[in-house]
């Protein structure tokens, strides 16, 4: 166990989101068997008032998926140092079995929180509040995710062990120590560069289709879905593989974290932020067309649909742009 | 969009002016909550820059330290010892160094006598570092007698004295030729204290090591990176252990903003209601209540975070210093570099922002969903 | 314009001291008509009237709205109803201390994002009707009962509602601001605003100014008494 501010501050909010789903969850039950919005009782009222609680709560539990995931990431680059062969906070994830495992669970619960908040924002806004049900049940499956979230990070901590010189006298030379794998395996440039554009530019484009619609046709709406979840993967394979090493000017450091380093001029945040935007927003565009045969839905759910997807487009072409250009912009020469 | 922004700023509007009716409350809440963040940024401000002042004075040392070992105890380099590792590859330089300490009777501290392999310092003059000058009254041109321990006096001429930057390394320091430190000391000739390696790849380092302890088995090869890595843990341990005690103080913040969300005066609560009535929905109040909480937050953790800063790297963390500096008695006084890195204050944010918003959250919903037909019910 | 139908509000529901304020209340509001609501404490009209006003929602009955039945409404929506069509004059004023006069004016526009400047010019109208624009920037603690009454006033009719809603609105006035008051509340009837309220204040109940007369009794409507014959 390595006892250092960062990992308590990222244990507590793990713990915090943990917590709050995990209290709502009672609640929640409550709600998704009593819900009855005909009625003007006072348990119907309390339970509407209660809606407002949770909201709130899980707004709270996305904002804080994405201030830990960074805090995650910059402290696994903090504590490269102390592994022997870690350069970088890819050295340090893999420093054991738990690090990229509780990345990707944080990156998840982060992903199954906006969708939720999309949800929310589309029931608030049909007088009947179809969704309200629905709503709860997911809800419902979050507590889970976000033990999850918990267990993998507390495991991580507890088991990373830093190389450090123990003994006073004896030579505690590190070769005994395991090296750690301080790089991501990649996919060969050439095809990692058609597997970003294609996926990327399917995603755009679709994204752009559904938005003209005016977010009518479910089945673009599932297409923008289904694609940004692909593109998604196409970009962050895209930077490893071979953005991250036009930013570096070095054909084989493939890290993902190192570009939102002052070293770098945090120019990860450039991608980051257009893409995870991005993402969550197609995401959901995707999934609020599934309600539009809602009687009270069908012009709101397309409506907040298009406008996700639209939201989506702009931000993978910017998420485009930007990496064309720095590759571009880059001296460092990959295929001739 | 438009009306969103300006429903927004007509909430900020008025939750600034409640708060500035709301003199006595807000200044309490803003007062403990400055100082909860005042507190964790020196601690943690102070830690950061002591480990950067290490990394920041290592990154100057050697890649390799060479010391040679008898029964386990720290010993003499025996000549001949370089030449040997001369054949090592990817071995840019090779020094054998020259330094020891030295008790000052009259002060009763010790000095670092060294001789530097950067510089010439001729014969019976010496350049010391800024504590000398401070303790012992030294300026240039000064003369000086130290008592050798085989109880000899010999007098030197002060040349120089060194920077005050990074005082943490060289306050006690005092450098002379090689034939003054050999006299002085009854050191032999040919002998090292030990041999630094200085190595181009970083990633050949270890396997310099390996060859070192194979070519010369009674050594230790010490690594700059290790060194790096103890330093590291040892100052996360230390401000771990700072915040662990502080955790107490963050709980009772915590109960502290609980408190005064939830205890709203009645004159709020009446607030609240009439707002309600007046067709302001739930989901407005608590808007307006976030951006109360947002305002309050930005303005003590921008002033906490402020003042932590002057604390530490103007006044030398003078409040706190005697908790976490322990290992740096010998050195007076050293100006620590100024730095601010995002994991540190996004730490920060996560013990002092997180632990508000989750004991106000409840508190805020209570308030916002205040029945809007209260005010008729007087 | 609003018609009740069956309403029933209980309080404390399924505990022992469950209590059914409204007990089965059918009555229908004209437009543009000054409406009474009269009885006891503890008759009803108060509850009834936060019903009315779509303050709080009915345990079970039917609440239309111009023809469209709003009852089971969330409260966010219920909320936006009634800031666009409902202004509120309560019995103790409920204006904000510490705030000016036209700042508390300007509170019901804040949720609807209307700019500064337009409720702005919008309030100093109203206020220069009501002849208040002198205490424009007072603080409302340092004005009269009748300043702060017009104040109130004011408020409620910032976003331009159809109705108004106010509660034992004399309770706090002598006489002679009663009077006042009534002509006020005339000039609003006449201007085609609906005006819906409680009193048991026979200087109110007994005005010409009032077209009709609600009487309660124990969460029942007992008696409607049309006052004023000359229906246009």
């Amino acid at each position: 166990m390595i006892f250092q501010p960062a990992i308590i501050a990222l244990l507590l909010a793990a713990g915090l989101s943990l917590a709050m789903l995990a209290t709502a969850s009672p609640f929640a039950v409550q709600l998704i068997r009593h819900w009855d919005l005909g009625s003007g009782s006072e348990r119907q009222l309390r339970l509407e008032r209660l809606t407002y609680l949770f909201s709130m709560m899980v707004a709270l539990v996305c904002g804080l998926q994405v201030l830990s995931t960074l805090l995650f990431v910059f402290n696994a680059d903090k504590m490269s140092v102390m592994f022997v062969g870690a350069m970088c906070a890819v050295g340090a994830l893999n420093a054991n079995a738990y690090g990229f495992p509780a990345l990707y669970a944080q990156l998840a619960l982060f992903f199954f929180a906006s969708t939720w908040l999309a949800i929310n924002r589309l029931d608030n806004q049909a007088r009947d509040y179809p969704l309200t049900r629905l709503k709860y049940v997911l809800l419902l499956a979050y507590a889970p995710l976000a033990a999850l979230v918990l267990y993998l990070q507390f495991n991580y901590f507890i088991r990373l062990e830093a190389d450090v010189i123990t003994s006073c006298c004896g030579s505690m030379f590190s070769e005994e120590a395991d090296t750690v794998a301080s790089e991501v395996s990649a996919m060969a440039p050439r095809q990692a560069i058609a597997l970003f554009y294609a996926g990327l530019g399917a995603a755009v484009l679709l994204a752009l289709w559904h938005w003209r619609g005016a977010g009518r046709r479910v089945w673009s709406g599932l297409a923008v879905g289904a694609s940004s979840v692909v593109a998604f993967f196409a970009a962050l394979m895209g930077i490893v593989a071979f953005v991250s090493l036009y930013i570096y000017e070095h054909p084989h450091h493939h890290c993902p974290f190192c570009i939102l380093k002052p070293e770098y001029d945090y120019q990860g945040y450039l991608l980051y932020i257009p893409l995870f935007a991005a993402a969550a927003a197609g995401l959901a565009a995707g999934v609020l067309t599934l309600f539009a045969r809602r009687p009270s839905l069908a012009t709101l759910a397309p409506q907040a649909s298009a406008r996700l997807a639209g939201i989506a487009a702009a931000g993978f072409a910017l998420f485009l742009v930007v990496a064309s250009f720095m590759v571009l912009s880059s001296n460092l020469i990959l295929l001739e | 969009m438009n009306r969103w922004i300006e429903k927004q700023r007509h909430l900020i509007d008025f939750t600034a002016s409640s708060l500035a009716r709301r003199k006595g409350k807000s200044l309490g809440l803003l007062v403990v909550y400055t100082l909860l963040v005042f507190v964790l940024a020196s601690v943690s401000l102070y830690t950061h820059a002591l480990r950067n002042e290490a990394t920041r004075v290592l990154a100057g040392t050697p890649e390799v330290v060479l010391q040679r070992l008898i029964a386990g105890r720290h010993d003499l380099i025996p000549p001949g010892y370089i030449e040997k590792i001369g054949r090592v590859r990817g071995v840019q330089k090779i020094e054998g160094r020259l330094w020891g300490y030295y008790y000052d009777s009259v002060l009763k501290a010790n000095y670092t006598f060294m001789v530097p392999n950067d510089r010439r310092i001729p014969e019976g003059e010496i350049v010391v570092g800024p504590a000398l000058e401070r303790s012992r009254g030294l300026a240039e041109g000064n003369g000086i007698s130290f008592r050798a321990y085989s109880g000899e006096l010999h007098t030197f001429i002060v040349s120089e004295v060194l920077a005050h930057e990074s005082e943490l390394v060289n306050a006690d320091l005092v450098l002379m030729s090689e034939p003054d430190f050999r006299r002085f000391f009854a050191y032999p000739d040919g002998h090292y204290t030990d041999i630094a390696l200085w190595v181009a790849n970083p990633q050949e380092v270890r396997n310099v090591g390996l060859k070192l302890i194979n070519a010369l088995p009674d050594s230790r090869p010490i690594l700059r990176e290790e060194v790096l890595r103890t330093y590291a843990s040892i100052f996360d341990w230390r401000e771990g252990m700072m915040l662990a005690l502080l955790s107490a103080a963050i709980l009772a913040f915590g109960i502290f903003a609980w408190e005064k969300a939830a205890g709203l005066s009645a004159e709020e609560k009446r607030e609240i209601g009439i707002l309600k009535a007046i067709g302001w929905e739930t989901g407005d109040v608590i808007a307006m209540k976030f951006w109360e909480g947002f305002l309050v937050s930005l303005l003590a953790f921008l002033l906490g975070y402020v003042i932590a800063y002057i604390h530490v790297f103007h006044f030398e963390f003078a409040l706190f210093a005697p908790v976490l500096q322990g290992w740096a008695v010998l050195y007076p006084s050293f100006a620590l570099t100024p730095k601010i890195d995002g994991l540190q204050v996004a730490t920060l944010f996560v013990f002092s922002v997180l632990p508000y918003t989750a004991a106000t959250l409840v508190p805020i919903w209570r308030a916002a969903t205040t029945d809007p037909d209260t005010v008729m019910r007087g | 314009m609003l018609e009740l139908a069956n309403i029933r509000k209980a309080f404390n529901q399924g505990q022992h001291n469950e209590y059914w304020a409204l007990k089965g209340i059918d009555l229908e509001i004209p437009p543009a008509r000054v409406n009474v609501l009269k009885g006891p404490s503890g008759s009803g009209k108060t509850t009834l009237l936060t019903i009315l006003g779509c303050l709080a929602r009915p345990t079970e009955g039917r609440v239309r709205l111009k023809g469209e039945d709003i009852s089971g409404l969330p409260e966010r929506f219920l909320t936006e109803i009634r800031r666009s069509t409902f202004g509120f004059i309560f019995q103790q004023f409920n204006l904000v201390r510490g705030l000016s006069a036209i700042e508390n004016i300007i509170l019901p526009g804040y949720p609807t994002g209307t700019p500064r400047a337009r409720l702005v010019e919008r309030a100093e109208a109203l206020l220069a009707d009501m002849q208040l624009s002198h205490r424009r920037d007072a603080k409302v603690e340092w004005l009269s009962g009748g300043e702060q009454q017009r104040v109130a006033i004011c408020r409620a009719l910032i976003n331009d509602p159809e109705i108004l809603v106010a509660d034992e609105p004399t309770a706090n006035l002598d006489s002679k601001l009663s009077a006042e008051f009534l002509a006020i509340l005339r000039r609003l009837a006449e201007a085609g605003r609906t005006v819906i309220l409680t009193s048991h204040d026979p200087l109110v109940v007994e005005s010409e100014v009032v077209d009709r007369v609600y009487s309660l009794r124990d969460g029942r409507l007992i008696e409607v008494v049309d006052t004023r014959r000359a229906w246009p």
